[in-house]
């Protein structure tokens, strides 16, 4: 048995892998291409008669993979499905960091699995509570309720887009300008700052279309997002540098930080620094901007864990 | 005795001056004397070379009994040519106690398993060894040790008379009547015949087996008219789709391109990685790969390859003709985009496998080579190689030019996955060491790179770009906690092969193996 450390909810998640949770040769050790998360599947990868299965492989795989620092998410099936109680009680039981309700539409889905994931808990012995959430909108119905939907629970950790059935319901298809799907995440990105949790985007699809694939992490980045769900490790990479902070950001968020816990510590509340008013709405900012540079390879100091 | 890299290697092997192996370079300096072959005079004028078949051309060069025949693998998995000389020497004309000294040998050749067992074939000296030949060598069945060569260590050793060829047969895509020969033209093309060059030099007899024969003169050729007895013209010398595949795909596998990403962040990483860089990569998935990414490095940095040696496959032809090498040397091809593109392409040049990796010369291209980049089957703490024997102790790999180059480059770059199936990669002690320790300067894994303790600038190098690595025990441990610690095969004292460094020191050898039986409890 491989004891996971309890998750964060809020953490880096720049890049969230999806993976069959039935092919064992995939899931042995996703954890090596360098993900940040990765998005064990038992909903639309695995054919319906084979749910079963894929949760036995699920399982194995939670108690006796030692995934390290990648967190381990599991997709489940759909609340209008007779699985997702069942992949519930197998993510709780195996110890996943999270779970990722498919096609959420309203906070009562968010309530709905907390209260089988908190029965579940009680039933394994799991810690109370430690076991996260986050949200897929689909539906033009889930990005209208994002934010009662990013504010229902203390497990959730944010929100996430699924390209693939939004367009669909908007009777459109994949655009190069991301015109397509422009209203739904701005309004999703809306809803996850104001309710303070995270927001990632939907998978881009076009393996070959390097080009393509380089111009929607850019806009991602634009917008805010905090990270992009993805199909392939070859992805990984771009994600990583277009998400990756510049050396003048490392230099002046290091800045700060220094100066405010200086500060601080002397009971200063507002300061300068290079001319500019600093005071304690601009730390968190800062702080994962460092965080980000950390995991970029770019910081090597102790300002940030 | 107990050699440099810890392998007990037994005193009835050391007569006759041969030593064990001490340590990179250890040769360097002395003199050696060249052998030379006894050739007959072929003053008058004659007409023609071409024979009848393959018989008279072994009757017109004397062949007999005890004699020494080579070869050379540019036809790879498709040659026809050892099968059929050998069936000739051996069935119709009643010749034993031959010898094959083939550049290398493979799953082509299993029919000569037969000649083994029959005791009519009692040494074998080759690279590589393969499928039936490597499971009854390995069953002890040959006379002789065989004795097993890397690239450069095989002209090495026929330049220095270790080998005495008596026949050599030269599989030529085309000939013209007086031999003539080039790898390209025919039917069955190979592109370059770099390992056939030294063996036509210092042969006794050559004799050309071509299944095509074109005008003289067939210029400009591999092997010259100048050093051939007799041409045969055969129906077929070899099967083209085993000759050369259609063309080297790179890898899309994730698990390789990772590693292939990783291989070119080390490259250019180190000093070396400046315009005018030379390199060389195998055709394995991540060796390949590292192709796709170090051009990308070579974009972002704006700099081009000088030079690339080795084995050549077409992604590497594509980067000579977009320029960003300046030129291709090869002595074998592996793809048709290679075969069809030597002598072709402008700066896409031909050479001898003496030119490409001897030790004992004095200017081998792998002594100017900055980087390469290798497979293994396996690695072990002391960054010893194997690429010969399997995990059951049986002969099925080569050395190939892994040990040359390795020795030469700057940086020697070891790719592999971790673990195969239930095998780990990166272990205690590898089962045959046939590229030694001191050579090897970087393992890449799917699981972490390790740098050679004996390398400081390199970690340096890497601490300095933020490529993390570890050491390669961890990667050891690491794979033995995911597929276990096998047990150590168990051997009898019988040596069936002798591994020869490329110095002609002894690295290693190959004993029998004990046929593993379950016990009654």
């Amino acid at each position: 048995m491989i004891p996971r450390p309890r998750p964060e909810r809020f953490r880096l998640r720049r890049t969230m892998m999806f993976m069959n949770a039935q092919k064992p040769g995939l899931i042995k050790d996703a954890y090596i291409y360098g993900c940040d998360s990765i998005m064990l599947d038992l909903e639309d990868a695995v054919a319906e008669n084979q749910k079963d299965a894929a949760r036995f492989s699920l399982y194995h795989a939670l108690k006796t993979i030692d995934y390290g620092d990648t967190e381990v998410i599991v997709r489940i099936n759909g609340l209008d499905t007779p699985h997702w109680q069942e992949d519930i009680r197998v993510c709780v039981a195996g110890g996943a960091d999270g779970i990722r309700i498919a096609k959420c539409e309203s906070a009562q889905d968010v309530k709905t699995v907390e209260a089988a994931v908190e029965a579940a808990e009680e039933e394994f012995g799991v810690e109370k509570g430690r076991t996260l959430l986050m949200a897929a909108l689909e539906s033009p119905k889930g990005i209208l309720n994002a934010y009662e939907i990013c504010s229902a629970s203390e497990r959730l950790f944010g929100v996430a887009i699924s390209g693939g059935d939004f367009r669909k319901c908007m009777q459109t298809s994949f655009q190069p300008d991301g015109v397509d799907m422009l209203a739904a995440r701005g309004q999703m990105l809306l809803a996850a700052r104001a309710a303070g949790v995270q927001c990632f985007d939907t998978v881009f699809t076009d393996l070959d279309n390097e080009e393509g694939f380089r111009a929607e992490v850019l806009q991602n980045k634009a917008m805010g997002f905090d990270g992009k769900s993805l199909i392939n490790p070859k992805q990984i990479r771009l994600v990583h540098q277009v998400f990756a902070p510049t050396r003048k950001e490392v230099l002046q968020a290091e800045k700060i930080v220094r100066a405010y816990q200086e500060q601080s510590a002397a009971g200063v509340g507002v300061f300068t620094v290079d001319g500019k008013m600093i005071d304690i709405a601009f730390i968190p900012g800062a702080e994962r901007t460092l965080r980000l540079a950390k995991a970029c390879g770019m910081y090597e100091g102790d300002l940030v864990k | 005795m107990i050699n440099a890299v810890g392998r007990e290697i037994p005193d009835a092997l050391l007569t006759d001056g041969k030593e064990v192996y001490q340590g990179k370079n250890y040769m360097d300096g002395r003199y050696i004397q060249k052998a030379s072959p006894r050739t007959r005079r072929y003053e008058k004028p004659q007409e023609s070379k071409v024979v009848e078949s393959i018989r008279a051309a072994l009757e017109q060069c004397g062949a007999k009994s005890g004699m020494t025949f080579s070869f050379h693998h540019h036809l790879r998995d498709g040659d026809y040519v050892v099968n059929q000389v050998m069936a000739v020497a051996i069935e119709d004309m009643g010749l034993e106690d031959l010898t094959i000294a083939a550049s290398s040998l493979g799953n082509a050749h299993d029919p000569i398993a037969d000649y083994i067992e029959q005791g009519k074939v009692v040494g074998i000296q080759t690279s590589g060894i393969r499928g039936r030949m490597g499971e009854v060598v390995s069953a002890g069945k040959l006379k002789t040790p065989a004795i097993i060569r890397s690239h450069g260590g095989r002209p090495r050793a026929i330049e220095a008379g270790e080998v005495h060829i008596d026949i050599a047969f030269v599989a030529a895509p085309t000939s013209d009547c007086m031999g003539n020969c080039r790898g390209i033209g025919g039917k069955s093309n190979c592109g370059s015949m770099g390992y056939a060059m030294t063996d036509a030099k210092y042969a006794d007899h050559v004799v050309v087996v071509t299944d095509c024969l074109v005008d003289f003169p067939n210029m400009p050729a591999s092997v010259e008219a100048i050093d051939v007895d007799a041409v045969v013209v055969v129906d077929s010398i070899g099967n083209p789709k085993k000759i050369a595949s259609a063309a080297a795909r790179i890898s899309q596998n994730p698990r390789d391109l990772m590693m292939a990403e990783n291989v070119a962040r080390v490259i250019a990483a180190t000093p070396w990685f400046k315009d005018g860089f030379s390199f060389q990569t195998g055709v394995g998935g991540p060796s390949l790969a590292a192709n796709l990414f170090l051009e990308q490095y070579m974009d972002e940095r704006g700099i081009k390859m000088g030079w690339a040696i080795g084995g050549i496959c077409g992604p590497m032809v594509e980067l000579l003709k977009k320029g960003k090498v300046g030129k291709v040397i090869d002595v074998q091809d592996f793809d048709l985009d290679a075969v069809n593109s030597i002598n072709q392409t402008p700066n896409h040049f031909e050479m001898s496998a003496s030119q490409y990796a001897n030790p004992a010369n004095k200017g081998a291209f792998v002594n100017k080579l900055d980087f390469v980049v290798l497979a293994a089957l396996e690695i072990d703490t002391g960054f010893n190689v194997n690429v010969l024997t399997g995990s059951d102790g049986v002969l099925r790999g080569a050395p190939g030019g892994h040990p040359d180059t390795a020795a030469g480059s700057k940086v020697c770059i070891i790719v592999t996955p971790l673990t195969r199936g239930r095998m780990a990669t990166v272990c205690e002690h590898v089962v045959t060491v046939t590229t030694p320790g001191d050579c090897v300067d970087v393992l890449v894994t799917d699981y972490g790179i390790a740098v050679n303790p004996l390398r400081p600038d390199l970690i340096a190098c890497l601490d300095e770009a933020g490529i993390p690595h570890v050491t390669i025990e961890s990667l050891k441990e690491k794979a033995y906690s995911l597929v276990g610690r096998p047990d150590d095969l168990e051997w009898e004292d019988k040596v069936v092969a002798v591994l020869e460094a490329r110095d002609g020191t002894i690295l290693d050898v190959v004993r029998k193996i004990r046929p593993f039986t379950l016990s009654e409890d």
